[in-house]
């Protein structure tokens, strides 16, 4: 399989992600496309070890290409640290405003 | 095309679907729930790169623990088609064009490069779980030992921040 194949898919992932907190007012959903961005980034990080691991693998050990899914676990470790905040913050701004529309948010405008 | 391509093409199909239908649908439970499906793609692409224990730990972590966990919040303030908010046509059109143009910008200048780099499919023990946890526990313990201070640092923050306001004002 070639690497290119696994840039677009996580570039198309990606892009999707930015759209949709472009286009929607639900923090909630917000929120989700940050997730969706992460595990794009997250395909693309394992698919770039795999391809050093294809280059490399005579010389070096298995060892040497695992860097990259160890970093991935690590972004899944603060994502999910992130999460539970994140949440967190949007459930008291619900408290608060009794919604979840990010337009409401604008009070330190004036 | 060999079968390997095919399975490739049919989890993109179904990744890129589930992030469409999860960014257009109006109700927020069928957003979590596209999410989801997103999520079970990625796993089968780490699969069919032998990254097994990532495999794993999505499925578990993200499709198990942070989805259920947005589902829990989505069902407890409520939300529903009526009560979702919605931008109006033209910031829409505006982010879908900003967004397309970034992706095709990206991607006309990624199939420039003509190094023709191959992606190992279904072979190697790079990730194994085996190979993973050496690693780890033997190059990465500080970043480990750090991340269990990180997860303290935030439970103990979503409990101050999702406390309810005691009343402090004496009168």
């Amino acid at each position: 399989m070639d690497i290119k194949a696994y840039i677009i898919l996580s570039l198309v992932l990606f892009t999707i992600g930015i759209v949709g907190v472009l286009v929607r007012r639900n923090a909630i959903i917000i929120f989700m496309c940050v997730e969706l961005m992460l595990n794009a980034v997250n395909l693309l990080l394992v698919a770039f070890s795999k391809m050093h691991a294809m280059s490399t693998a005579a010389k070096a050990s298995a060892n040497f290409a695992s860097d990259a899914q160890i970093f991935v676990f690590f972004i899944m470790v603060v994502a999910a640290a992130e999460v539970s905040v994140g949440l967190a913050i949007i459930v008291m701004m619900y408290r608060n405003v009794h919604t979840v529309d990010v337009n409401f948010l604008n009070r330190l405008k004036n | 095309m060999s079968i390997i391509q095919i399975i490739f093409l049919l989890l993109s199909v179904m990744a890129v679907g589930s992030a469409l239908m999860m960014i257009t649908s109006k109700n927020p439970v069928n957003s979590v729930l596209w999410l989801i499906v997103v999520f079970f793609a990625i796993s089968g692409h780490y699969i069919l790169l032998n990254a097994q224990f990532l495999a794993i730990v999505n499925i578990i972590v993200y499709a198990g623990a942070i989805m259920v966990l947005f589902l829990f919040v989505v069902m407890l303030m409520n939300l529903n088609a009526e009560t979702e908010p919605i931008k109006n046509r033209r910031l829409q059109l505006i982010g879908v064009t900003s967004g397309g143009a970034l992706m095709l910008i990206i991607i006309s200048a990624v199939s420039k490069i003509d190094v023709e780099q191959l992606v190992q499919i279904n072979a190697g023990d790079s990730g194994l779980i085996k190979v993973l946890g050496m690693n780890l526990f033997k190059n990465y313990v500080l970043p480990f030992e750090i991340s269990s201070v990180l997860f303290l640092s935030a439970m103990i923050g979503a409990v101050v921040i999702g406390k309810k306001e005691e009343i402090d004002i004496k009168k």
